[in-house]
């Protein structure tokens, strides 16, 4: 046995791949597979599974409720498209937003004096791994009616003379569209960085050389040579917006639901798992395809990793 | 000379972006050495000292720590402490595991052919592309059905039936560090020089002792950036950790989570200072590592 091994390089390939690939597949195929198994199930009156084949779950996510008030067979309740829907537009402005910030940013630092950079980037690492839920709370502080922003915007007003009314600025769509911002936003700073610091100088002097004028430059040199980096960074940042529940569940309270606490709900409060699963489907789906079409428009840079 | 270089416009926008990325968290430091116990409004610093604490209302007017307050009330705190030490050792172990089976695989994916060899690539990526909650879920259920199942054939009862806890969150961290650990050794491993293993053979050495001797220290910076990597990754973990937890294995994010739904005090800054402090210093660490590293050396 152990001669054969010694001999047979595949086997050896094998063997030393195989305690990752097995680790993964129990710990993350298996548990897709049984998510899709139960998705089709019914939920049983003490909170556990039925396993049986039926679509109500994904007809209930889209909208058409079997047990009506009026006595219909069925109705049709908007309420988790709804769900889906804002989860979707959130994480696209969100990924818009924090790439308008990010990359002036990214463009400072690569342009910097390369003794700078350093200093520069771990500036933008520090927020990066302060822990996610502090990161959370620090906002909650900052968007409370008594909170930071309306000390300092009552302030203003004083000396304006202008009249003042705290704003309600926690547990509003809002407050969420920031906090995610601020979460994702060194995600996409790290990637166009990296993109961005590849361009040659030289090829800046060329375009000028050739009568470009700056913004034509940054059109038609810049932009094109960092979208690599705006593609990572846009994976790294719409993936996670789409199924964070700590920034909608303690930023917008009960009143901006996105299927990442329908999801959490669904397994921790209503017990209903079945249902769970399926929305939990559905986003690893809505995900996929949009992952699958912007990489494929764009292609796929190594700068995932660099991030 | 690149146009865009001292552009106003750039200057202005970083500026910007940078006091937003501070702005919450110089607030969050401030906020720690907070007068006020109900920690709504800023009242003020904690001046006096004296043996004992003395209370005003919500106010704090005196304390044996002084300003300090907050952070000696957290020393004391008992679950704090628990928390603390359960994130440890689950990050260690975690890493550990994921570090060696992921150098491992990183090996067996860059320098052999194999038949798994497709799936397993793949497999590593999946982590990257769906959200977390999807796995966080997907693992709740795997343990679940399993433990459940278990019990019943085993017919358990008690302490003895099996649950969530410090083994379900670290064997759920492991599934989510190994990809990172293995992508990174792998990139180490794609600019690698043949020829100072070809030498070695060359010389005589037979595989092992040209993997321990050649190709491992030359692997080491990369390996010990990916268990850094992973390290972090597991320390910093809220996802998978809340729903692979269980009774006596909380770890300091879902314990930040639960007092944020219960009344807040300052307490909750002072942990998230000591916090940014340990990330602080740790990131200065890694970078300086870093760029000692990237600096050419003669042996």
């Amino acid at each position: 046995m152990l001669k054969k091994l010694r001999e047979n390089k595949a086997l050896q390939g094998t063997f030393l791949a195989l305690p990752t690939t097995l680790w993964l597949f129990v710990l993350l195929i298996i548990p897709l597979f049984l998510t899709l198994i139960i998705s089709f199930g019914k939920r049983s009156p003490d909170g556990g599974v039925i396993y049986t084949f039926t679509l109500d779950n994904y007809i209930r996510l889209f909208g058409y409720e079997t047990n009506c008030a009026n006595g219909q067979s069925a109705c049709f309740d908007p309420l988790y498209v709804q769900i889906l829907w804002r989860s979707l537009t959130l994480a696209f402005n969100t990924t818009v937003i924090v790439i308008s910030m990010a990359y002036p940013l990214a463009y400072f630092i690569a342009r910097a004096h390369p003794q700078k950079r350093n200093t520069y980037l771990f500036m933008v690492l520090i927020p990066l791994w302060t822990n996610f839920v502090i990161r959370v709370y620090a906002w909650m502080m900052l968007l409370r009616k008594e909170g930071a922003i309306n000390i300092i915007l009552g302030t203003v007003a004083n000396w304006l003379g202008i009249d003042f009314v705290p704003l309600e600025m926690l547990y509003t769509p809002g407050a969420v569209l920031v906090g995610m911002v601020y979460e994702f936003l060194p995600f996409m700073i790290l990637p166009i960085y990296t993109s961005l610091e590849k361009i040659d100088n030289s090829l800046y002097e060329a375009a000028a050389d050739l009568g470009a004028n700056p913004i034509r430059a940054f059109l038609r040199v810049t932009l094109p040579l960092s979208m690599p980096g705006v593609v990572a960074g846009t994976i790294l940042v719409f993936i996670p917006v789409m199924g964070t529940f700590i920034v909608s569940d303690i930023l917008g309270g009960r009143q901006v639901i996105l299927i990442g606490n329908l999801i959490q709900r669904q397994f921790l409060d209503a017990r209903d798992a079945t249902f769970g699963s399926a929305a939990s489907l559905i986003l690893m789906v809505m995900t996929l395809i949009v992952t699958y079409f912007y990489t494929r428009k764009f292609g796929f840079g190594e700068e995932i990793v660099a991030a | 000379m690149n146009p865009f270089k001292r552009s106003p416009f750039v200057i202005i926008a970083t500026t910007l972006v940078y006091i937003f990325l501070y702005a919450p968290i110089v607030g969050l430091i401030l906020y720690s050495f907070n007068a006020s116990r109900a920690n709504v409004t800023f009242q003020g610093f904690i001046t006096q000292t004296s043996d004992r604490v003395v209370m005003d209302g919500s106010l704090v007017v005196a304390s044996p720590c002084g300003a300090f307050h907050w952070y000696c009330d957290l020393a004391k705190n008992r679950d704090v402490l628990e928390a603390a030490g359960n994130t440890l050792s689950i990050a260690f172990t975690a890493t550990i595991i994921s570090t060696i089976i992921g150098t491992m695989s990183a090996i067996a994916l860059q320098r052999y052919d194999f038949k798994l060899k497709p799936f397993s690539q793949l497999a590593l990526y999946i982590p990257i592309v769906i959200p977390e909650i999807v796995m966080g879920i997907g693992v709740l259920t795997l343990f679940s059905q399993f433990f459940g199942w278990l019990n019943n054939a085993l017919a358990l009862s008690g302490d003895a039936r099996l649950s969530l806890g410090i083994f379900t969150v670290t064997v759920s961290h492991i599934a989510f560090m190994v990809p990172f650990v293995t992508l990174v050794v792998q990139a180490r491993l794609q600019g690698f020089d043949k020829s100072y293993e070809e030498a070695a053979m060359d010389l005589g050495a037979d595989e092992w002792t040209t993997f321990r001797r050649v190709t491992l220290p030359m692997l080491l910076p990369g390996v010990l950036s990916g268990a850094l990597l992973a390290f972090t990754l597991s320390l910093d973990d809220f996802v998978i950790t809340f729903f692979t937890n269980g009774p006596g294995s909380t770890t300091l994010p879902i314990y930040v989570y639960g007092l944020l739904r219960r009344i807040i005090t300052p307490q909750v800054n002072a942990l998230s200072t000591v916090w940014i402090l340990i990330v602080f210093f740790a990131v200065m660490a890694i970078q300086i590592l870093q760029s000692r590293d990237a600096k050419p050396r003669h042996a």
